[in-house]
């Protein structure tokens, strides 16, 4: 007869579930923090380029949003899936871009209609053709200063 | 009198339950919005012609429909176009009894290259099929160009670099005192470089 009674034992301890709350709560402040709403509706396909040498745009409402892109799946049928612009939560054409972004102009504050600036969201498979035509129809206008909105990344991954 | 009983407890356990519902929603709604990008004035649409401009003081970069980059008629890789862009503009190749000679430039002072940076042009073209991604990667190699001969110029005059001070700049939090300082700092170095870069119009 062995002299060692083998520990036997009866049922696995359980792993302490206290700490989950908090890690929860860690994950969930998180996403509060980063999260910013959602102003308009994309209904163009809209993964913009990387670059790096980047600057932030500051004060939102010196920004007026220009989208250019594929129209969505949902909009391909009545849209064509041709490059389209957006601006707000509508389709615009190319003729009426000037007069929208004027309006949108004039709904800000007089004292920072001096200083807006164009924020141009393209996807990066757009051709340049289209956003050639619309920088000749913000400089008509007379709205110059754009920006070329991208996310921060290596410059490389555009080429593919 | 018998002493309280002790106040029962509150049961915690369904915290965890709430707080996942919380993040699954925050999860959801998530779109990590990018609110930085390429600054670039649109040049004015003038209607008189303007002064013509020698060549060599012009750095023509073509982009062509299948994404092939073109510099001075040869073929490059994207990789060079910093250096290239770099060395064009610190050229400084006016003579050193002439008006425009360019004493902070560290460049080969070329004749056949551009004059100094003040009259250094670079001219973007694009064709219509271009690639809006390959546009911008040009793009940022050329600020990335500009930034590198401005934050060299600023370690050398204020001992800090010239993306730092305009960081700084932006930060609301900055006191104005030092804003103001900053904002003289900044056009100064702006001045030494200006970054001329015509998104030319095609023809």
């Amino acid at each position: 007869m062995s002299k060692f009674k083998l520990k036997k034992s009866t049922h696995t301890p359980e792993v302490s579930t206290a700490s989950l709350p908090d890690i929860v709560f860690m994950l969930l402040f998180f996403f509060m923090t980063v999260t910013v709403m959602k102003d308009d509706t994309l209904k163009v396909v809209n993964e913009l380029p990387n670059a790096t040498e980047i600057k932030k745009l500051e004060k939102k409402n010196r920004i007026i949003t220009i989208y250019i892109g594929k129209p969505v799946k949902k909009f391909e049928e009545s849209q064509g899936n041709q490059l389209k612009i957006q601006m707000d939560d509508r389709f615009v054409n190319l003729a009426d871009l000037g007069s929208k972004v004027l309006e949108a102009i004039n709904e800000r504050p007089e004292y920072i209609r001096g200083f807006i600036t164009i924020s141009l969201k393209v996807d990066k498979k757009a051709s340049m053709g289209l956003i050639d035509d619309v920088k000749e129809e913000l400089r008509k206008i007379n709205a110059l200063k754009i920006n070329y909105t991208t996310y921060e990344g290596d410059t490389y991954k555009n080429l593919e | 009198m018998a002493s309280r009983e002790e106040a029962p407890k509150v049961n915690a356990g369904s915290m965890a339950d709430i707080a996942f519902l919380l993040l699954i929603f925050f999860l959801v709604t998530t779109t990590i919005e990018t609110d930085a990008g390429l600054d670039r004035m649109l040049t004015r649409p003038n209607i008189d012609v303007p002064p013509p401009i020698p060549e060599r003081n012009i750095l023509p970069i073509l982009i062509n429909g299948q994404d092939e980059l073109m510099v001075d008629k040869t073929i490059i890789d994207l990789k060079d176009l910093k250096d290239i862009t770099i060395s064009f503009l610190d050229n400084g190749g006016a003579s050193n009894e002439s008006e425009n000679y360019c004493i902070y430039c560290q460049g080969e002072r070329n004749a056949k290259s551009s004059d100094n940076p003040d009259k250094a042009i670079v001219s973007l073209m694009s064709n219509r099929e271009t690639t809006y991604g390959v546009y911008i990667a040009v793009q940022n190699e050329l600020v990335a160009a500009y930034n590198h001969l401005r934050n060299r110029e600023a370690q050398r005059l204020y001992k800090t670099d010239f993306t730092a001070m305009e960081v700084l700049y932006a930060n609301a939090e900055t006191p104005k005192v030092q804003k103001d300082e900053l904002k003289k700092k900044i056009r100064s170095i702006q001045k030494l470089y200006p970054m001329k870069l015509s998104e030319a119009e095609r023809q």
